[in-house]
């Protein structure tokens, strides 16, 4: 769910173990991606538009994106990442020579890693509604030329997948080797086999589900509440006023707890005070964990957008795969491509019970799925950190789908 | 193929059949399945290395735990079920053989054979529980926790009206024998086929 946590808690809390798998320390080139630059394409541009799932449309819409490795001359080795609710599409390597911060999944992501980038053309975009470069609510509108906020339209999961369609129609691309996600890009994923079940040969779909549970929603609709509650949201047309970050820290500390898990948190911090020898008898931040959250929410407030934490988690909330279908199994009978489907013990967010739904939605219409179960203490955040548990899983199921794949005849162009 | 018992296994395999294996292990019997009997199959094994090597193949497998059993699938929904070597390893052997007896129109089962000479012979003279090929592990570490015979298994069948369809075994020098004599003794590994031909008994 946070790709970018993984950087900040190294500052907050020091000698995490799980910082030790990502080989930075060890070595900073190794497998490193090296530097990358976002690109913007502009898709829905007139006469055309973007039409959403909540009946609105939109348009022009810029797309940033990046991309690691090397299209093959048979188009037959793209990769597309989905990043999760606070991702963007800085996936792997580094922007500048002397970047601290690497991409969020840059543990899978680089030569001879999961996603081999001497192997495969890996492409990750920032999602519609975000704010690293991609069309959201603090983008102008073109019809006032002011920041769109809260006039920006409700948009969906299928929102979301629909412009990377679009983005891939720009880059050439039919159809795709495989596409992944965890958390909300495992949703993005799925979804993308539902919708364009021709351009896609495989999902791999981790740390996730066909629809948002109950508690999940639950937990999104605090955290904005919590924005909302921040009088300087006002109404969302901030922009050019203070901004919400009281709001929007404390709906990340709530989505931090949840990303957690009660194992993660003993270990990590137990019952530990910060800088203190016995309570302050106050209502400060005594605990490592109260210093931890905070940390975390606020730093948030530097990179993210109050109100595309509104739009982005609304996208999660409403996604359902089943919704105005019988079952799960009927949504996912059209789809065309093999599934790999991982979920981690630990998880609390999206439980393995919830990826092992999926899993039986695809046998029960014979479809070619596989499933794994990673044993891990680190919660929901597993999947930003698990990579020695992954990467073998993750490698051979691109590498088996490479070796099925015949990209269609009809090169270019949608399908 | 490295394990004896998979040739008896692929030749009571129809071609072109649906297959789930139980226990597959690094998928060798199901890729084996795929190249020569074209079937159409996926497998189950609860170790993670297993199921890497399974996707490798590019075979369709599950991460889980047979005693979890079957609930997923739909009475007769697949032609042939297959637990190989792995009935001496389950919680509850008993519910697996009626699962799969459940949802394949086939069941398979291959087993170490206790009664083996080889084996009452390390009890009659030794005194000591069995140390074999088959079995290769000291009784404080084996993860066979339900052993059975030749006997054993054909009269679960009995109980669980399942009719024998098929049986082959597999002599001391890994040779098949169909028609070995008083395998109860003579077969070190014994290899079922068996089908439901009535309702499952209560209980």
């Amino acid at each position: 769910m946070d790709p970018n946590r993984r950087d900040s808690s190294s500052a907050a809390t020091a000698g995490t173990s799980q910082i030790g798998d990502v080989p930075i320390v060890a070595d900073p080139e190794a497998g490193s991606a090296g530097l990358v630059q976002a690109r913007h394409v502009t898709v829905a541009a007139p006469p055309h538009t973007l039409a959403l799932e909540g009946g609105q449309s939109l348009g022009p819409i810029t797309v940033a994106y990046e991309t690691y490795g090397e299209l093959s001359e048979r188009r037959d080795n793209a990769v597309l990442v989905f990043h999760a609710l606070s991702g963007d599409a800085h996936v792997a390597g580094r922007h500048k020579p002397d970047d601290k911060r690497l991409g969020w999944w840059d543990m899978l992501v680089g030569p001879g890693k999961a996603l081999d980038t001497e192997r495969y053309f890996v492409i990750c975009a920032n999602v519609l509604g975000g704010c690293n470069g991609t069309t959201g609510p603090a983008s102008i509108d073109p019809a006032t030329g002011a920041q769109f906020g809260t006039s920006f339209p409700i948009i969906t999961i299928a929102d979301i997948v629909d412009v990377q369609a679009l983005l891939l129609d720009e880059l050439g691309i039919p159809k795709l080797l495989a596409t992944i996600g965890g958390s909300m890009g495992g949703m993005a994923a799925l979804q993308f086999a539902v919708a364009y079940p021709q351009r896609t040969h495989g999902v791999i779909a981790i740390a996730t589900a066909a629809q948002q549970s109950a508690q999940a929603i639950a937990f999104n609709e605090v955290g904005r509440q919590a924005i909302m509650a921040d009088p300087h949201w006002r109404g969302g047309y901030y922009y050019g006023h203070k901004l919400p970050r009281r709001g929007l820290s404390v709906a990340r500390m709530i989505g931090h707890i949840t990303y957690l898990s009660d194992v993660a948190m003993r270990e990590k911090f137990g019952r530990r005070l910060q800088e203190l020898h016995d309570y302050s008898f106050t209502f400060s931040a005594d605990f490592e964990v109260e210093s931890y959250l905070h940390y975390q929410g606020m730093a948030f407030t530097d990179r993210f957008d109050a109100n595309s934490y509104l739009y982005i988690t609304r996208a999660i909330d409403y996604f359902d795969l089943a919704r105005g279908k019988a079952s799960l199994a009927e949504a996912l009978r059209h789809t065309q491509a093999r599934f790999l489907v991982m979920s981690f013990s630990s998880d609390g967010l999206h439980p393995p019970y919830q990826l092992k739904q999926i899993v039986s939605a695809l046998r029960a219409t014979h479809k070619h799925v596989s499933y794994y179960e990673v044993q891990s203490d680190f919660g929901h955040d597993s999947f930003l950190l698990e990579r020695f548990k992954m990467e073998g899983v993750i490698s051979s199921f691109l590498a088996s789908s490479a070796a099925t794949f015949t990209p269609r005849a009809a090169a270019g162009g949608s399908v | 193929m490295d394990r004896f018992d998979y040739r008896l296994i692929v030749e009571m395999v129809p071609d072109g059949a649906t297959v789930l294996d139980l226990g597959c292990g690094d998928g060798e019997l199901l890729a084996e399945l795929v190249r020569d009997k074209h079937v159409r199959g996926s497998g189950v094994d609860v170790d993670p290395a297993a199921v890497e090597a399974c996707v490798g193949k590019g075979l369709s497998v599950f991460h889980g735990d047979l005693d979890e059993g079957l609930a997923d699938y739909l009475d007769g929904s697949i032609d042939v079920v297959i637990l190989s070597f792995s009935l001496q390893q389950l919680r509850r052997p008993r519910m697996l053989v009626r699962e799969m007896a459940r949802v394949g129109r086939l069941a398979i089962v291959s087993f170490p054979n206790f009664a083996h000479w080889s084996v009452r012979g390390q009890l009659f003279v030794q005194g000591r529980m069995p140390v074999s090929g088959d079995l290769p592990y000291q009784w404080y570490e084996t993860p066979n926790i339900h052993l059975c015979t030749v006997n054993d298994f054909r009269d679960l069948c009995r109980r669980e009206g399942l009719r024998i369809e098929r049986e082959a075994y597999l002599n001391r020098l890994d040779r098949p024998a169909r028609g070995l004599r008083r395998p109860n003794l003579t077969a070190r590994v014994a290899v079922f086929a068996v089908a439901r031909v009535g309702p499952a008994p209560a209980g």
